[in-house]
């Protein structure tokens, strides 16, 4: 049998009872370790579920701190902890909700140097960042290292999620080869996005994430999910994986890590 | 003749390229990636791919993620 205690059985019971998780898919993901970009938006409602949901280890890498005009969506923080470092914040919202998990967190800056080394421990990755340099970053490090990807986006109304599966389904640069040039990008000139946005795309994160780790369902790998608010509307874009990828195809080119510019610069 | 974009049907001239329903929506080649039937199509051929009636076009627009401050 497998070696749950009596609050673990209670807590997971809906879970347990899942034919398609059960005893041995709860244990999994008790065993899992996942590792979150950011903890802002998108990383707040992931964060909030995979500890729910039992996972074992979450890692957090965020060098920002809690500003008021966060809270209106970043829901693992609280007003107490405006001026707090995120990773913090987050920690310490999680281990209220579920004490079986390992948080560990990390206030630093993502780059090519620290990247690899950061999820080396790691068995999933999740992307919640807030910029492009980011973006490739974790797409690319995640190919060179094998490590499957749950990466999304949210802007305005506007809602991506994808999962990538290195080296079997498609890649960020199958379909986004390179980086959009500095400016182009509307993100840059004007920001704001609806708040419950990017919890509706983490969540759809969080459950890929979990379908990974039980090894259930049909991910959104060679599938790009997105989301319209307006409109309500989701549609389910099929993105081929590429061959000529620069950094998963048959002839790659980007063999080593890239540090990209910050895109804008512009404050608000 | 009519293609679909982006899921919706929408009348459009014979010879329309990738190139020119871009121009006419107003959109930048440098903010999107296009699909035609399910394939990626390559940048540099958005002035020559000719559309047929009932191809499938859809415009991925890239998004960072950016409600911060950058
Ligand atoms: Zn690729």
């Amino acid at each position: 049998m497998l070696d749950f205690t009596e609050d673990q059985i209670k807590r997971y019971s809906r879970h347990i009872i899942l034919s398609e998780v059960g005893g041995r898919g709860q244990k999994k993901i008790n065993d899992a370790k996942v590792f979150m970009v950011g903890a802002g938006g998108i990383g707040a409602p992931v964060g909030y579920y995979l500890v729910a949901a039992g996972v074992g280890k979450l890692g957090i890498v965020d060098s920002d701190t809690v500003e008021l005009s966060n809270l209106q969506r970043q829901i693992a923080h609280s007003t107490d902890s405006v001026g707090a470092y995120k990773t913090e914040s987050a920690k310490k919202t999680f281990e209220g909700l579920n004490p079986d998990v390992e948080v560990v967190t990390y206030n630093e800056r993502l780059s090519s140097e620290n990247i690899m080394d950061l999820i080396k421990d790691y068995d999933i990755v999740v992307d919640g960042s807030d910029n492009f340099p980011t973006r490739y970053l974790v797409n690319d490090a995640c190919v060179l290292s094998n490590k499957p990807l749950s990466s999304g986006a949210v802007f305005r109304f506007d809602g991506q999620a994808t999962t990538i599966i290195p080296h079997e389904g498609h890649c960020y640069r199958c379909l986004f080869e390179s980086p959009p040039p500095p400016g182009m990008v509307p993100s840059c000139q004007e920001a704001g996005v609806l708040g419950v946005l990017p919890g509706l795309i983490g969540l759809i994160q969080a459950t890929e994430v979990l379908k990974l780790i039980i090894g259930k369902g049909d991910l959104l790998e060679n599938y790009l999910l997105i989301y319209n608010a307006l409109e309500m509307s989701f549609r389910k874009v099929k993105v081929p994986r590429n061959p000529n990828c620069p950094v998963c195809g048959e002839k790659p080119t980007i063999t080593e890590l890239i540090d990209y510019d910050e895109f804008c610069q512009m404050r608000f | 003749m009519e293609v679909v974009v982006n899921g919706k049907p929408e009348q459009t001239e014979d010879g329309s390229t990738i190139a020119s329903i871009l121009e006419k929506r107003n959109i930048r080649k440098e903010m999107v990636a296009v699909e035609v039937n399910g394939e990626v199509v390559k940048r540099d051929d958005y002035d020559s791919l000719v559309l047929k009636d009932g191809d499938k076009v859809e415009f991925l627009f890239y998004m960072s993620g950016g409600a911060e401050k950058r």
